[in-house]
């Protein structure tokens, strides 16, 4: 057993120039990363951005074209990846576990793999899924076979955990009890790296985010920061029934930025309020009318729109 | 907050909780507990009943209801004086169905309009039958030695039967052994095929991948549990066969067990192999009829493959499912001991070694 190396300390997870090339896509396009012990990173796009690809990379499950990865400082194919597998929790973008077996004894396969762990029961607790012990998986809702997911990943006590879209096809209440197992995890001082396309989770559970869109990372700093880069605080978005100039909608007063995603306009404005009514003046006078009108407060969509020009959940 | 595995035996405890969770999973699926123990039985009882031996052993003759009643009658207590024979009195045409369905096996008749011989000699006979059966045959040499015998035809050469009933050498005790061979085939490939693929496809595999797991230890785990049922298998068939039909076991039960686990072992690597790579439940099923036909055709289950030409038969006996149904057959029929049996032993070993050791190399976990 080597120490890790001194100089990969301070991050859990880095990558340069992570590249994988699928025969009709190029899935990633030469991605860096840096993950700091301890925080949780979330990988924020639309589907087919190439997340799953990335993190299943990082997992040692996907070999890459190029590119390096150091994982609490090791490295994949180096004759010890068992003892690293030791060290992580794994959930995959869609698993279908084993339906014939009881939660409980899913939970308690999974924690045979591991030298090290928590008790499976503990683990149960955490998931809320002490009352469905004795269920059978394939009798499970989404949420509770997406908690067994997390039981599963947390069972051997893992440094770093992966998680890919843990909360998508729940509904809310679902989602937030996922969240919470995360965020119990976060608070014994555990690394995540997340994806998602949702920016609520991502605002709501990651320290960093890199905003990924066709294999790239197109921002990367902490959800605050990628907000204030808007330059903004509230988005208004609007459709009208004839043209319009982009410079027209810019010169209104408090608008920072204007994206066109069509049929609507965005505008990223400091004060909806100061900025509607010279808006409506506008449209009246050049005899336009306005529909589907909606503000609220600026959101890391907001920041993927103004990057891309394109919803988050659109293809 | 932390828990090391009881015993500290990890390896063991992973090995151990794979089997557990595989046995658990399969005695959990009612289809493939209909499968692996009940059709074999209700398969055995078919053909057992099926193939047993009418008439209590006896052979089956018409008599046809043409010619003069008075010779007829004189002819029908000669053949009912046989003990050999069962005879009917049939017109015409249900006697020819009877032939074809071979319900009978020759038919007598007395010409309708032949002349009695004036000095009281017996009038002629016409025996139809089918030549190309070995049975019509046979029916056929027994019936008129019935007849010329009755009639005072004297033997040229005394001789003497000497019956030397061998034990299962009925049809039910060949085909027992036989149905446990294709049964330990079709359990171990079908069994591990299917749930291989399709935790392929729920990616369960890449999920366990992602785990620490030793692979080799998913695999050894599909091959261990299959031991447990190999064992109820064998039991449910042969336990059907000795009491339904009387087939015993002429050898040792504990040989016959070894035989039937190297049997089992030996399809759980090859049906390894077999999984090792497709992604859909489609294409397993594909290779595995391929894989398994040439030894439902050829590996003597149902009759003997020595039948086929003398050069095939090399290549027939390399098959695994025949050199297991040649040692379940060595074991249960002619009580042979493991030293006359090292050939077919060999084959199933290498077989099953050579499965294994190759879809370790190829599998496919994602
Ligand atoms: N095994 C694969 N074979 C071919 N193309 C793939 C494969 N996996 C992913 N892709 C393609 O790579 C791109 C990125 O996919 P993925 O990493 O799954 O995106 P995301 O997780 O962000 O939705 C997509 O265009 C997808 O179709
Ligand atoms: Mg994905």
């Amino acid at each position: 057993m080597t120490p890790p190396a001194a100089t990969a300390s301070t991050f859990a997870v880095s990558c340069r120039g992570l590249v994988k090339r699928y025969p009709d896509v190029l899935a990633v396009d030469g991605l860096d990363l840096d993950v700091r012990a301890g925080e949780c990173f979330g990988l924020l796009g639309p589907n087919g951005a190439g997340k799953t690809t990335t993190v299943e990379m990082l997992e040692g499950l996907t070999v890459p074209d190029a590119g390096t990865i150091e994982l609490l400082g090791r490295r994949w194919g180096k004759g010890d990846d068992r003892a690293l597998r030791q060290q992580l929790g794994v959930q995959l973008q869609e698993t279908k576990l084993s339906e014939k077996l009881t939660v409980r004894e899913t939970v308690r396969l999974f924690r045979s793999f591991f030298e090290t762990g928590r008790e499976v029961d503990q683990v149960l607790d955490l998931a809320g899924l002490q009352e469905k012990r004795a269920a059978r998986v394939g009798k499970l809702s989404g949420g509770q076979k997406q908690r067994l997911a997390l039981a599963c990943a947390l069972v051997g006590d893992p440094r770093l955990l992966f998680l890919d879209e843990p909360s998508t096809g729940l509904d809310p209440q679902a989602r937030l009890r996922v969240w919470e197992i995360v965020e119990e995890f976060k608070a014994r001082g555990g690394t995540v790296i997340l994806t998602t396309h949702y920016m609520e989770e991502a605002a709501r559970l990651c320290d960093r985010v890199a905003i990924i869109d066709h294999g790239r990372i197109i921002a990367l700093d902490t959800p605050a920061a990628l907000i204030a880069s808007l330059g903004a605080s509230q988005i208004v978005s609007f459709i009208v029934d004839g043209e319009l100039a982009e410079r027209e909608l810019a010169a209104l007063p408090g608008v920072r930025v204007v994206t066109r995603q069509a049929p609507s306009w965005v505008l990223s404005v400091d004060q909806a309020g100061a900025t509607l009514p010279t808006l409506i003046a506008l449209l009246e006078g050049r005899g336009l009318r306005m529909d589907a009108l909606s503000t609220h407060q600026a959101t890391l969509e907001d920041v993927f729109v103004h990057l891309t020009g394109r919803g988050l959940r659109e293809q | 907050m932390n828990s090391r595995q009881p015993g500290g035996g990890r390896r063991a405890g992973a090995l151990a909780e794979l089997t557990r969770a595989r046995i658990l999973e399969f005695v959990r699926e009612p289809e493939a507990v209909f499968w692996v123990f009940v059709f074999p039985v209700l398969m055995a009882v078919a053909l057992g009943i099926a193939f047993r031996s009418q008439n209590g052993g006896r052979t089956a003759v018409a008599l046809l209801e043409s010619g003069p009643p008075a010779a007829r009658a004189e002819l029908e207590a000669r053949l009912r004086a046989s003990p050999q024979l069962d005879v009917k009195i049939l017109d015409e045409e249900a006697a020819a169905l009877a032939l074809r369905k071979t319900r009978v096996e020759v038919i007598v008749a007395l010409d309708a309009d032949a002349a009695v011989p004036g000095d009281g000699a017996p009038p002629p006979l016409a025996y139809r039958f089918d030549g190309a059966r070995a049975e019509g045959r046979a029916a056929r040499l027994l019936v008129d030695d019935v007849v010329q015998r009755a009639c005072g035809r004297a033997d040229a050469v005394a001789a003497r039967d000497e019956d030397a009933p061998r034990h299962g050498a009925r049809y039910i005790d060949f085909l027992i052994p036989g149905l446990i061979g294709l049964n330990l085939m079709g359990s171990g490939l079908w069994g591990i095929g299917f749930s291989v693929v399709i935790a392929r496809t729920n990616k369960l595999l890449k999920r366990l991948a992602a785990t620490p797991m030793r692979r080799g230890d998913y695999l050894l785990s599909i091959a261990l549990s299959r031991l447990l049922f190999l064992g109820l298998e064998v039991a449910a068939i042969a336990g059907a066969g000795r009491v339904l039909f009387g087939v015993e076991v002429a050898g040792s039960l504990a040989l016959l067990g070894l035989v039937s686990l190297l049997g089992a072992l030996s399809f759980g690597g090859i049906g390894l192999l077999v999984a090792a790579r497709p992604r859909t439940v489609e294409a397993v099923s594909g290779w595995m009829n391929l894989v398994q036909l040439p030894m439902w055709l050829l590996s003597g289950t149902f009759f003997s493959y020595e039948r086929f030409p003398e050069f095939a038969l090399p290549f027939i006996r390399a098959l695994p499912l025949t050199a297991l149904n040649d040692a379940l057959r060595g074991v249960m029929n002619d009580g042979l001991g493991l030293g006359a049996l090292w050939a077919p032993v060999l084959i199933l070993l290498a077989w099953g070694l050579v499965g294994f050791g190759v879809a370790v190399r190829i599998f496919r976990w994602q």
